[in-house]
């Protein structure tokens, strides 16, 4: 019985082994856990789930195998439109109305209402006392009260009165396996360590020591190292422009997250794309700018660049002299992304907005040739490639096209 | 196996799913990977746990420096080479100068203890993989010395992580998991009358609402946790704050108690100011 626990476990995503499956029964025999559902949940999870991201799968399976009822909420939550159950609103109840809630009956009942309504209901419903929705009394639907209530599509639970603990799927804002976060941002750029000894020596070499000291004919020769750190140097260059507001938390925190990673780090910022002036100060941003010719000058070529950017504008703005929306550019975007990627050969383009929507913008996949096609989703996995990707060294897939880089008078 | 049984103690309120973690990792000899958010009582656990099963406590605290060897022992290469300068006698065994590390003094114990090794995430990224041997059968080899160091008690071993590394299949799966959740507002009542069986009544339920509200805050950067609670209800006893002070009728005199306590960094402050004044002001 328990065989085809685990065979479900692992259909439903959760990476379990056999030793953790052994070491569940071996639990089992040594009565940890008593005869309740409840224990054996605990223990289970304990065994067999390593990850709280898997709890959700974990509290699923577990649900579907010992309940059977489990399955027929995916079907009825899969069924429902995601904006439909939106939190708009939160009616609070008073304790009065509480108590004039009712309860529907038993468990079947419920779930056989909650079919007939969902047959019956075909819009979006708040409020009500019987009707799916959210903020209302109508036993299903979210965020309302009702002590017998189903929830459906509530991302926290409000009143805690959820009728079994897996059911409750506490754990389900765990399970979502692309969020970035300022460390999981962190680990990605983790893979652009260049160590390299400079500055005070202050480590013991031992091996030096060692060396030294036979040389010496037995006499202590202590040999002193610098401390490693990492001597990658970084240029960070990010678009402020209108169409980034979406994407603000996640540069935010790829921001935070190379501020504590790189001890060079250099930040610009940019709008939709860069011309002939970056600042560094967005307030300030028409008072105090840096000319992109001194950025060019002051940085050399082994600074590495991360351009960030969702790269959406009318093409215009990339090839036409004077298309920049805020200002006159003498020179075209194409002509200055062009001498940027020619004098940084270690540069990448990270954008927010999901790779496969990419080719339905003309400006990003101008903007992708200007890189040499090094353009990477602002996800994990595209950090991780983006990394990759500067730590070859580039420059081998750079742009053919490299116009002057000499200063024009 | 083993008798002994955890339930909590005196000053730690453990849910039913942590006793059960905690009873199956002692009874079966497994290391307890213990999870959760920042200042929920992962450390703090492994004391617990030893003052409740009377067992001596080693502890290994790990950095980002930190080498997996260093908990098995250390070879302490310079006073050796200084000694045979000096020509002190106790040059010639090898083993004056092999430090025991914590895992060893473990190992060594007369009883079973408790080994707690907090914030393994901390280290580099093949540490966990270094000590899978050493966990899976509780022994060791030290090369200097050609000796086989082994468990005379496998030890309670609790692992702490803060997330900020994913950990490695293989050490994962010789260990038991727990994610220690946020404790809900009835679990965390037991957590302060634990902590401050004093406390008003009236006093804990303002504080506790005001500590919720905080935390179901949208936009915090970094969520208040149960130890920030406890500090908070700690200074407020301290500045005898009444209970009508808590109630965010006259935000003025919570702000400055909250901001050290419950807030840590100054945007969520500046937040929290914002939205008790729009409160304010609707309120009207």
């Amino acid at each position: 019985m328990l065989i085809r626990f685990f065979t479900e476990l692992r259909a439903g995503g959760i990476p379990v082994t056999l030793p953790e499956f052994l070491s569940l029964l071996e639990a089992l025999e040594a009565r940890v856990a008593s005869l309740s559902a409840e224990e054996f949940y605990y223990l289970a999870r304990m065994a067999m789930v390593k990850d709280e991201r898997h709890f959700d799968r974990f509290d699923r399976v577990f649900a579907e195998h010992f309940e059977g009822a489990q399955k027929l909420f995916e079907k009825l939550t899969a069924a429902l439109p995601p904006e439909w159950l939106q939190q708009l609103t939160e009616r609070l109840l008073t304790e009065d109305e509480k108590r004039r809630v009712e309860a529907l009956g038993g468990w079947d009942k419920l779930l056989e209402t909650l079919r007939q309504r969902l047959r019956e209901q075909k819009d979006r419903h708040e409020g009500g006392s019987k009707w799916i929705g959210t903020a209302g009394t109508s036993p299903f639907g979210n965020q309302g009260f009702n002590p017998e209530g189903v929830r459906i599509g509530q991302a926290t639970s409000r009143h805690r009165r959820a009728v079994k603990v897996w059911d409750a799927r506490d754990y389900r804002n765990f399970d979502d396996g692309i969020e970035l976060g300022t460390r999981n941002l962190k680990m990605g750029l983790r893979r652009l360590r260049r160590f390299a000894r400079e500055g005070a020596e202050e480590e013991l070499d031992l091996d030096g020591t060692i060396d030294a000291t036979a040389r010496n004919a037995g006499l202590l020769d202590l040999k002193l190292v610098p401390e490693r750190r990492n001597a990658v140097k970084l240029l960070l260059l990010l678009d402020v422009g209108g169409s980034m507001d979406p994407h603000i938390k996640v540069c935010e925190e790829l921001f935070s997250a190379a501020r504590a990673e790189f001890k060079h780090l250099e930040y610009f910022y940019f709008h939709n794309f860069p011309y002939e002036r970056v600042w560094k100060d967005n307030r300030r941003r028409f008072s105090v700018v840096t000319d992109t010719w001194t950025l060019l000058r002051t940085f050399n070529a082994d600074y590495r660049v991360v351009f960030v950017g969702d790269a959406t504008m009318s093409p215009y703005e990339i090839e036409q002299p004077g298309g920049s929306v805020e200002h006159w550019n003498e020179e075209s975007g194409r002509v200055w992304m062009t001498r940027i990627a020619a004098h940084f050969p270690r540069l990448v383009w990270l954008n927010p907005e999901t790779e496969d929507r990419w080719k339905w913008t003309p400006s990003v996949e101008i903007t992708r040739e200007l890189v040499g096609g090094r353009m990477f989703p602002l996800t994990l996995d595209g950090l991780d490639r983006a990394m990759r990707e500067l730590k070859r060294g580039g420059g081998i897939r750079g742009p053919d096209r490299i116009h002057d880089t000499v200063r024009p008078d | 196996m083993n008798e002994a049984r955890f339930s909590g103690t005196a000053s730690y309120v453990a849910t039913p799913d942590l006793m059960m973690a905690v009873n199956a990792a002692v009874t079966l000899g497994r290391p307890l990977l213990i999870k959760g958010e920042p200042g929920t009582g992962k450390t703090q656990l492994a004391t617990e746990i030893a003052g409740a099963l009377q067992r001596p406590m080693y502890e290994w605290h790990i950095k980002s420096t930190s080498k997996a060897h260093q908990g098995l022992y250390e070879y302490d290469a310079v006073s050796r080479l200084r000694d045979s300068q000096l020509g002190d006698e106790k040059v010639r065994d090898i083993s004056n100068y092999i430090r025991k590390g914590s895992l060893w003094e473990a190992f060594e114990s007369a009883v079973q203890p408790v080994l707690l090794i907090d914030e393994i995430d901390k280290a580099d990224i093949e540490f966990p993989n270094d000590l899978l041997r050493e966990l899976d059968r509780m022994e060791f080899f030290v090369n200097e010395t050609r000796e086989l160091v082994k468990a005379r008690h496998r030890p309670i071993i609790l692992i702490t992580s803060n997330n900020e590394k994913e950990l490695p299949d293989a050490f994962l799966r010789r260990c038991f998991f727990h994610y220690i959740r946020f404790p809900d507002a009835e679990t965390m009542e037991k957590i302060v009358r634990v902590h401050y069986p004093a406390l008003k009544a009236e006093l804990l339920r303002e504080a506790l609402t005001t500590f919720f509200s905080v935390r179901e805050m949208p936009g915090l950067r970094k969520k208040p946790s149960t130890s920030e609670l406890l500090d908070w209800i700690k200074l407020l006893l301290a500045e005898d704050v009444p209970p009508e002070a808590l109630r965010g009728d006259d935000p003025k005199k919570t702000i400055p108690i909250l901001h050290g306590a419950l807030l840590k960094n100054e945007q969520d402050v500046h937040l929290f100011e914002q939205l008790v004044f729009l409160n304010r002001r609707g309120g009207r």
